[in-house]
């Protein structure tokens, strides 16, 4: 059943393509998009291009405007400036309801008014489909986000998880080129939004539809999306893979907001052997890793993440020992907290500055862990630091 | 536990009070025209016999309760008077409430779409009419309304009547009254209901492929219909025995069961028949207040 939907998503795509090959050009592409309300710009000059079947997060936090650039998706706001394509066709100025994109909203938005049933049969009335034809796709709609039983519900009578699927089942039942979805698991607690969360990717992944999802949680972006755009102040600052989101980040913003990190702001001194030596007010000299794009500036801001910033009791050296070794630092752990399969450490550097430490707790007994105000080395290889320009 | 035993008791009893309230003055004035509906009419004071007297005794008392009888309420079957009053009363006021949902939905739908600090001085506007008594109104209209009134110059100023239109003592003129009188009745719970929608649902629809309009009569419409049943009730019982607008604006022709009533009381002196006429329209108005409790509480049992 899964099979044939996603054959008919497929279908619809290439159809719609037909001019050129879908190979050429990407499902969605956005060139340039502008909105305003007011003096506010909420979007501005955004680009982005999204393939078909890909499954991509807009990430940012609130007001960043990735929520207006999903609402722009379908068709609720129109662009100053700009065009979006779908599938090789402008649709910016295009209304909502003659766009082949569904979207799950926030809070689902269900018809309290009509049963599970009608809810999920709304929009294929509307497409004037055959009534026998509608109660084969209803059914398939329901066995697909497994609602069978629940036809003849309000909405009022499902609990948060129910009403969650009818809204997915809905915005599925037209089987749309594109699937937006807004916090769509926002309203859910920690438990079930997990096991929403795989169940949205097999789900995804089954009928190869191309989702685009909207979160401010950078851990269900990281989970669910094959790639990540981090929006900041209505451009995107970084579009890449979770992995590269995490360990290569683009600017001191990104950094900062995906995950914990330590950034320490110094200046260029030298340049030896695919090396960088920096010196930082606050952590002394610190050498790392050439990246592939050479750097230009004398200003950088080295970004370590905890878990790449190890603690060991060995190697507490005096004198010239020190002086020599790379990356190494001396201090005393001002802070403790443990998070059960992690601890995250505060260490004091004897220049004063605090770094951050992140050990997983790999032993059940607390033999090897630092006790609060001892005296521990801390150290990175040159690999783990990445070298920000802005 | 025991802070909600604390509680309890003074709820329990303030809950007693509508109930005290409803005895006094709703059952207790209702057995007295009760009572006077089954009398009599005498040439006497009180006007009708017979009259319970406990002074004279177990078997006066028995004997007074014997004369009394449904002959009030044969004579409204048999004279088509009291039925075309009745009649005419329920067309009026099914009429007026029609008029009333079509024109006081688009006004309350507006103001639901105002901006937020719009809607508080629409509401206003809607309810600052009730500053003036209700019947300097409707004499303020018997002077917009008449031969030489503020309509029929406007009428006249703009060249769409070759003459003065005779307004007053017509069903126009009484629908006038009756639409302008009413209006806030409708507007507001429709408003109360519009105002509290989620528009995310009427985004959802358009998403779903529906057109604006659309949109409207599958989603709002629907979402909306307990406001409108709220409004078509608070309008419609009350017009039913509407008295004053009728009288003021209305001819003399056909009357509503308030003048029929009122004629009876006033002009013929014959308390029986205007109690029973009285009891009647209480009895003609149970079956919609019934329905619209069930309404609601279908409402309130669906929400759950």
């Amino acid at each position: 059943m899964a099979e044939e939907l996603a054959k008919t998503a497929n279908n619809s795509t290439t159809e719609k393509t037909a001019p050129r090959r879908a190979t050429d050009m990407p499902l969605l592409r956005i060139e340039g998009v502008t909105k305003r309300f007011g003096n506010f710009t909420a979007v501005n000059e955004l680009s982005l291009d999204i393939r078909a079947g890909e499954f991509f997060a807009l990430l940012g936090p609130s007001g960043c405007g990735k929520t207006t650039l999903l609402r722009m998706l379908a068709g609720f706001e129109t662009p100053e400036e700009g065009r979006i394509l779908l599938a090789g066709r402008d649709i910016a100025q295009v209304m909502p309801h003659e766009r082949p994109v569904n979207m799950m909203f926030q809070n689902y938005a269900l018809f309290p008014h009509l049963s599970v049933r009608d809810n999920i049969a709304f929009g294929l009335r509307r497409a004037g489909m055959a009534r026998g034809e509608i109660a084969a796709r209803v059914a398939e709609m329901v066995a697909l986000v497994k609602l069978e039983g629940m036809e003849k519900r309000k909405p009022d009578q499902l609990s948060g998880g129910q009403r969650q699927r009818v809204a997915l089942a809905r915005s599925l039942a037209r089987r749309p080129q594109m699937l937006l979805l807004d916090e769509p698991l926002a309203a859910l607690d920690k438990k079930l939004r997990e096991s929403t969360q795989a169940e949205l990717m097999e789900l995804q992944r089954r009928l190869g539809m191309t989702f685009i999802i909207v979160t401010h949680d950078q851990e269900e972006a990281m989970t669910m999306a094959s790639r990540i755009g981090v929006m900041d102040a209505g451009r995107l600052a970084q579009v890449a893979t979770p992995r590269d989101l995490y360990e290569a980040p683009a600017s001191r913003w990104v950094a900062e907001f995906v995950g914990d990190v330590n950034l320490f702001e110094g200046q260029v001194i030298s340049r030896e052997q695919g090396r960088l030596k920096v010196t930082t007010r606050e952590a002394g000299i610190i050498t790392v890793a050439e990246p592939r794009q050479s750097v230009m500036k004398e200003i950088v801001t080295v970004a370590i993440r905890p878990e790449k910033i190890k603690l060991s009791r060995r190697g507490l050296a005096s004198g010239a020992d020190a002086l020599q070794a790379i990356n190494r630092f001396e201090g005393e752990v001002a802070e403790i907290n443990y998070l059960g399969g992690l601890t995250a450490y505060r260490i004091r550097l004897d220049n004063g500055a605090v770094v951050r430490s992140v050990m997983a707790n790999t032993a059940r007994l607390d033999a090897d862990g630092y006790g609060s105000s001892e005296r521990v080395a801390v150290w990175f290889t040159p690999d783990d630091g990445v070298v920000l320009e802005q | 536990m025991s802070t909600r035993r604390i509680f309890a008791r003074p709820a329990r009893y303030a809950a007693i009070a509508p109930y005290l309230w409803m005895a006094l003055f709703f059952l207790v004035p209702f057995g007295f025209v009760l009572k006077i509906s089954l009398s009599q009419t005498a040439i006497a004071q009180p006007p009708y016999t017979p009259v319970f007297d406990l002074g004279e005794g177990w078997a006066a008392f028995k004997a007074a309760f014997e004369q009394l009888s449904l002959e009030n309420f044969r004579l409204l079957l048999s004279d088509n008077l009291y039925i075309l009053s009745y009649l005419r009363s329920l067309v009026v006021a099914a009429t007026s409430t029609l008029i009333l949902l079509v024109i006081g939905y688009p006004i309350a739908y507006g103001m639901a779409r105002l901006p937020q600090r719009w809607q508080g001085i629409a509401m206003t506007l809607v309810i600052v009419p009730f500053w003036t008594s209700f019947l300097i109104r409707i004499y303020a209209w018997i002077n917009i309304l008449q031969h030489d009134g503020l309509l029929n110059r406007i009428l006249l100023a703009l060249h769409l009547v070759p003459g003065p239109v005779v307004w007053l003592s017509t069903d126009t003129a009484m629908y006038i009254g009756i639409v302008y009188s009413y209006l806030p009745f409708m507007i507001l719970p429709l408003y109360a209901t519009l105002a509290k929608m989620d528009r995310t649902l009427l985004e959802a629809a358009e998403d779903l492929g529906a057109s604006a309009r659309k949109a409207f009569w599958l989603v709002t419409f629907p979402l909306s219909l307990p406001g409108v049943w709220a409004g078509v009730l608070l309008c419609f019982i009350p017009i039913v025995g509407e008295f004053v607008i009728p009288d003021l604006l209305a001819g003399s022709n056909s009357l509503m069961i308030g003048q029929t009533l009122w004629l009876e009381f006033f002009t013929n002196k014959d308390w029986p028949v205007a109690s029973a006429v009285a009891i009647a329209l209480l009895l003609l108005l149970v079956p919609p207040l019934v329905l619209y409790d069930r309404l609601q509480r279908r409402q309130v049992e669906g929400r759950r």
